[in-house]
């Protein structure tokens, strides 16, 4: 392997790393303060990218160059409101109750997938970013010299949306009392915090992550059918390596997962698939609760 | 103990008497509806074309006012994933609970293998397939009462792999690819046309559904004259999208499913792309042909309020082929499924018929049709990306015209034996 196409893989897996970032840190934070194995957050994915959808196109074809912020707005929008509606009507009063809420989960997202097909079709789509993220950059070393302006973006908002979330954590109150979650529940509510309320909060904000992905991971590659799947597929493995519940883990585990899979394309590709799955069967034997994360008790 | 019927129970048998003074002459006429039943993907990564079939099969029976040789035909509809277990487990339902007589289906490549499997349970049954087109649902191992009026994903390249080298004097095509059994068959087919007229070939593979294409695209080999891809859908659209972003600019060879409606629907950069690319497939967008053209006008009359001018894609006709086989075979046979559907079947064996693109269809010995093939270029015409045919190659058969023989022993297609040999 020559070092241009080391550093053109190289920065392909970065770039993925950072779009399976912000999908997998909303499951992870859901996960870490609620214990809910959210397996609808494929399908909050996939509605943050339709409802993205749905004010996109009227306005790019009507001309509007702000049409991509509109549809980001709109797709982040959409998946809190979906998840803060999950978690009130649904998973709030079966809170503890793992299997049920599991089973529940899945049952919305194939509900939800067949309602997206209904209305908006089996055809792929995808969005376009205003023309300042269109085209590509001059970067030294990578094939044919130049890379996907737009993919780099992807990095700025992975780590804008890692030191927010980290800027939340640790120094705000709301970070105290989710960390508090975290540790121990009962406590918590024992202190007089409602807990309903921060999960429905906690929710909302991991739902609103998945919107985000939705929208800027329907720019750098089409959506459409079964992305439901193969992004929940995605949040597992990387929070599964990286450790569930934890910020930095989830960031290591985004980049093995973004890395293997991408190298893994480039010297074996018809095996790239096994790569990624083969590198949480590792962690899983030597070290179960992931890279980073915390033995639950 | 005495009997008092109560209300419910008078006014029923009060309506079975008067149904049975009513009706009973007509039954006698007309004998029980023939049970159709029918197999598409509705859900999963091929609901697009599924919908696409079903428009063309209740087009068709619309057209035929639900009768064949004089019998009412019931059409039931099922639905799969595109998934060889689904697949299976519905066919069992059209056949076990819903009692289909004929099953029409399924629509992919794996899924036709399973209910292959499963018609050599059910003798009494006959199967028609849908537009599976994995070249294995009739040529290893096939089931008497499985038909096939649709050509295969191999039939499908036929010309292609002649016309690069030949005409377009391209001298090596990186082949990109699905790891599944339908790209086998296409990379297989134009891969052993392309190596006769001396050509060399390099493949790259990648698994179905993915989603990120660039450090493949990274791969490309430079001394590639063009690349063929197969892929289909969502795969279609991101590979093509970003090695459009990427800056790539070979020319394009194309699978039968990436020069798609689906593909010319979608907006992006991808179109720039895809225009020229020449593809070889059943039918064409865009052809010269009156029956064609007729056939166009009907489905455009009957589906345009729901989806505009889009016209059926190769799924669609695939399914249009066998079920206008169903209904010719029913009429000649003036709805007979007596005797184990034995004369239907003989029916079936002997059509000869011009399908809806005005290809000459005859089935070979092991039920698989042999018909005609289109190589196809992708340009703008009417407004809009069509595939516009410019070459037909006529009476094509399941082993490209190689001896049969010869090419069973070149075994099944995979991506260990992608077909790159001189036979």
């Amino acid at each position: 392997m020559t070092l241009e196409m080391f550093a053109t893989v190289a920065l392909n897996g970065l770039t993925v790393a950072a779009l399976y970032f912000i999908v997998a840190i909303g499951f992870s934070l859901i996960f870490g303060l609620m214990r809910t194995v959210n397996m609808a957050h494929g399908t909050l994915f996939l509605v943050g990218a339709y409802a993205g959808v749905a004010v996109f196109y009227p306005l790019y074809d009507q001309g509007f160059s702000y049409a991509w912020i509109v549809a980001l707005a709109a797709g982040i929008a959409g998946a809190a409101v979906f998840g803060v509606l999950l978690q009130v009507t649904l998973l709030g009063w079966m809170q503890g109750q793992e299997l049920r809420q599991t089973l529940v989960t899945i049952g919305i997202s194939i509900i939800a997938a067949d309602q997206l097909l209904a209305i908006f079709g089996g055809n792929s789509q995808q969005f376009f970013p205003p023309d300042a993220l269109f085209g590509s950059v001059s970067v030294p070393l990578v094939q044919t010299g130049h890379y996907s302006t737009f993919r780099l973006f992807q990095i700025a908002v992975a780590a804008a949306v890692g030191v927010g979330l980290w800027l939340i954590l640790h120094k705000t109150k709301l970070g105290i009392i989710v960390r508090a979650g975290v540790d121990d529940r009962a406590m918590l509510s024992a202190c007089g915090v409602n807990v309903a309320l921060v999960s429905v909060l906690v929710f909302a904000i991991g739902a609103a992550l998945a919107g985000l992905a939705g929208v800027v991971g329907g720019t750098a590659q089409p959506f459409g059918q079964e992305k439901d799947v193969q992004f929940l597929l995605t949040s597992l493995v990387v929070v599964i390596v990286g450790g569930m519940g934890s910020l930095p883990g989830t960031a290591l585990g985004a980049l093995l997962v973004g890395m293997a899979e991408q190298f893994g394309q480039s010297l074996f590709p018809t095996y790239s698939v096994m790569f990624t799955l083969l590198l949480m069967v590792i962690v899983l034997a030597i070290r179960p609760q992931g890279l980073l994360g915390k033995r639950l008790t | 103990m005495t009997i008092k019927p109560n209300r419910r129970q008078v006014l029923q048998g009060a309506a079975a008497v008067a149904g049975t003074a009513v009706f009973a002459p007509a039954i006698h006429a007309n004998p029980a509806p023939i049970k159709l039943g029918t197999l598409a993907s509705l859900e999963g990564p091929l609901a697009i074309n599924g919908q696409d079939a079903y428009r063309v099969v209740e087009l068709l029976l619309e057209e035929a006012n639900y009768t064949a040789g004089g019998r009412k035909i019931e059409w039931i509809r099922e639905s799969s994933n595109a998934k060889p277990d689904v697949a299976l487990a519905r066919t069992r339902k059209l056949v076990e609970q819903d009692g289909s007589d004929i099953v029409l289906g399924p629509l992919s490549g794996a899924e036709g293998i399973a209910v292959r499997d499963y018609s050599r349970t059910v003798p009494t049954k006959t199967f028609i397939n849908g537009s599976s087109a994995s070249q294995d649902n009739t040529l290893r191992n096939s089931s008497e009462n499985y038909f096939r009026f649709s050509t295969d994903g191999t039939q499908w390249t036929a010309g292609l792999g002649e016309y690069a080298k030949n005409t377009l004097k391209i001298d090596e095509v990186t082949v990109v690819a699905s790891d599944y059994a339908f790209p086998y068959s296409q990379v297989f087919g134009f891969s052993l046309e392309y190596t006769r007229a001396g050509g060399k070939l390099n493949y790259l593979w990648t698994p179905f559904g993915t989603s990120d294409y660039t450090s493949l695209i990274a791969q490309i080999p430079k001394s590639s004259g063009a690349l063929y891809v197969v892929y289909g859908g969502s795969d279609g659209l991101a590979f093509l999208t970003q090695y459009a972003q990427a800056g790539g600019s070979l020319p394009l060879l194309g699978g039968t499913l990436l020069a798609d409606q689906t593909l010319f629907a979608a907006r992006g950069p991808h179109r720039k792309v895809l225009e020229g690319t020449v593809s070889a497939g059943p039918i064409g967008d865009y052809y010269e042909n009156d029956v064609w053209k007729d056939f166009l006008a009907r489905y455009t009359k009957r589906w345009s309020k729901d989806i505009g001018q889009q016209t059926p894609g190769t799924l669609a006709f695939a399914y249009s082929v066998n079920l206008q086989a169903t209904l010719l075979a029913l009429k000649a046979v003036d709805g007979d499924l007596s005797n184990d559907q034995a004369a239907f079947r003989e029916a079936l064996k002997k059509l000869e018929f011009k399908n809806y693109i005005d290809a000459h269809v005859k089935l070979d010995h092991n039920r698989q049709a042999i018909s005609d093939n289109f190589l196809n270029k992708v340009e703008v015409r009417d407004g809009r990306l069509q595939t516009v045919v410019f070459k037909k190659i006529p009476s094509v058969n399941q082993t490209l015209g190689f001896p049969e023989d010869k090419y069973i022993a070149l075994g099944a297609p995979s991506r260990n034996n992608p077909g790159n040999v001189q036979i």
